[in-house]
């Protein structure tokens, strides 16, 4: 019976994180797309009128980007996306009784609904937080290459120069902690919800605002 | 049995329940009844702790629960009570079907293969057909929410039911079905029942025992026949459902 159980919340865990994934997947593309390009156009022209020539900007837009701004983005897009949605449909469950209703069934509310959330945004963070970095990269290659002239190649190899693993498990590492985070703060905003609808109301937007400045 | 020995609950400054003493015997059926917002709710919440008494004791099976910390414990307790929520509390993101078996994967072996059976026979037992199993709880009138909520507690076969108003909300020949399943359960599976309700109707028909909650106490226990008998004027009020009397008298001076 214990394994039927895990089966079971198994089946939620990867129903979270797919829905946790796709929710958030196009504007996290997008909203780093444009972060990349912003980077870059500053970047150049800083280095562009103290050099004479943009040069690095491929590394600085990589490095920003899978350091601290991919991550950041990310957890601000999935908390305002995935996280106010988790925290909206939990507090529902806690207004309407649904909550006291699975105590009465046999489980309770971490195990059925928490759990595999988290399993969800710990999963699927990273994942994004790749894909943002991959969609700031090429934002910061069109800008790059279009309005300021840098040849592509150079774009190119710049990425990989001064890039170790080390900066690249800086930024997996704090995906995670993100991830963990806005799992933790949505989960618990919802199952504390009381007061009707506006209580629900007043508690995603807690939610996605107790986020933020992280 | 179930004993609630000087029960209180307080919400912040409310004192909802202030000193409940009640003993619910073993295969009967014990109805609670009591003005709207005078803790019905609450009290049978509290039973299994889906709220936490201020004070007191819940005694089951000779042991005190109302302190009980480990959710593991407390949930080994649980599963031999069932629960009828008052709004039904259906879960809104599964269908009618999933939400009658919901309970079978944690609280029972039940295999898969049987899920549809037990749908149709607990559907058919408050009075509904199968068809309805595909639908959405938003789908459903509020009669039949308390209904499908209904065969989602009987689909695992609790000793104990605790019923928030089962017909509220139902029309008067589907309340007395509902009446009768009550009866029904008692009579042949030795089904344990606490009802609150507010249909006297009901009340007189099934109740072995009934408890008038008042001011956050039971103000008179007794069968049925007492009730009809006594001369307690708050009691007689509220049985004849009369506006006039000292219950009204007491709201206006509040
Ligand atoms: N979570 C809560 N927080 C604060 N007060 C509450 C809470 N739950 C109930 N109360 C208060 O406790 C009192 C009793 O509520 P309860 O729901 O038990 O009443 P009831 O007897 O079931 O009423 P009804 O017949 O209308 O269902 C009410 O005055 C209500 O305002
Ligand atoms: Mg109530």
């Amino acid at each position: 019976m214990l394994l039927l159980a895990v089966r079971f919340e198994f089946k939620q865990a990867v129903e979270q994180s797919v829905t946790i994934g796709v929710e958030s997947f196009g504007v996290t593309a997008l909203t780093s797309f444009f972060t990349g390009m912003v980077l870059a156009l500053q970047a150049g022209n800083t280095i562009d009128s103290i050099f004479g020539d943009p040069i690095f900007v491929g590394t600085i837009v990589t490095f920003s980007l899978i350091r601290e701004l991919g991550p950041v983005l990310t957890s601000v897009v999935v908390s305002g996306r995935a996280g106010a949605a988790v925290t909206a449909q939990i507090g529902t469950m806690a207004v309407t009784e649904q909550i006291d209703a699975l105590y009465t069934l046999g489980t309770n509310p971490i195990r059925y609904l928490v759990i595999p959330r988290m399993v969800g945004f710990v999963f699927t963070m990273p994942i994004l937080t790749l894909f943002s970095n991959l969609f700031g990269v090429l934002g910061g290659y069109f800008v790059a290459v279009y309005a300021l002239g840098v040849p592509g190649e150079i774009y190119m190899t710049d990425i990989t120069s001064f890039m170790g693993a080390k900066d690249f498990m800086h930024g997996f590492i704090k995906s995670f902690a993100f991830a963990f985070m806005v799992g933790t703060v949505c989960c618990y905003k919802g199952i504390s919800t009381r007061g009707g609808a506006e209580g629900v109301g007043k508690s995603t937007t807690g939610a996605v605002v107790t986020t933020m400045p992280f | 049995m179930i004993e609630i020995i000087n029960l209180q609950k307080d919400f912040g400054e409310k004192k909802v329940l202030k000193k409940v003493n009640l003993k619910i015997e073993e295969g009967k059926v014990t109805c609670i009844l009591g003005g709207s917002g005078s803790g019905k709710s609450t009290l049978i919440k509290c039973l299994i702790r889906l709220e936490d008494p201020t004070d007191g004791k819940i005694i089951v099976n000779g042991k005190d629960i109302s302190r009980l910390k480990s959710e593991i414990k407390m949930a080994a307790i649980r599963r031999h009570f069932g629960y009828l929520f008052q709004e039904g509390a259906l879960f809104d993101s599964m269908t009618v079907g999933e939400n009658v078996t919901f309970g079978l994967k944690y609280l029972t072996n039940v295999p898969e293969s049987d899920y549809p059976k037990i749908i149709k026979e607990k559907l058919a037992l408050v009075g509904l057909t199968e068809d309805v199993a595909k639908l959405n709880p938003s789908e459903l009138s509020g009669g039949m929410k308390k209904r499908v909520s209904l065969a989602r507690v009987l689909a695992v076969n609790p000793k104990v039911i605790l019923y928030d108003e089962p017909t509220t909300g139902l029309d008067p020949i589907m309340s007395d079905i509902i009446s009768d399943l009550i009866l029904d359960l008692k009579a042949k599976l030795g089904v344990t029942s606490v009802v609150i309700t507010h249909d006297m109707h009901s009340a007189f028909k099934i109740a072995d025992y009934i408890a008038f909650l008042y001011e956050g106490q039971i103000l008179l226990y007794g069968t049925p026949e007492e009730f009809r008998k006594t001369d307690n004027p708050y009691v007689k009020q509220f049985v004849a459902g009369s506006s006039h009397g000292p219950i009204q008298m007491k709201l206006m001076k509040d």
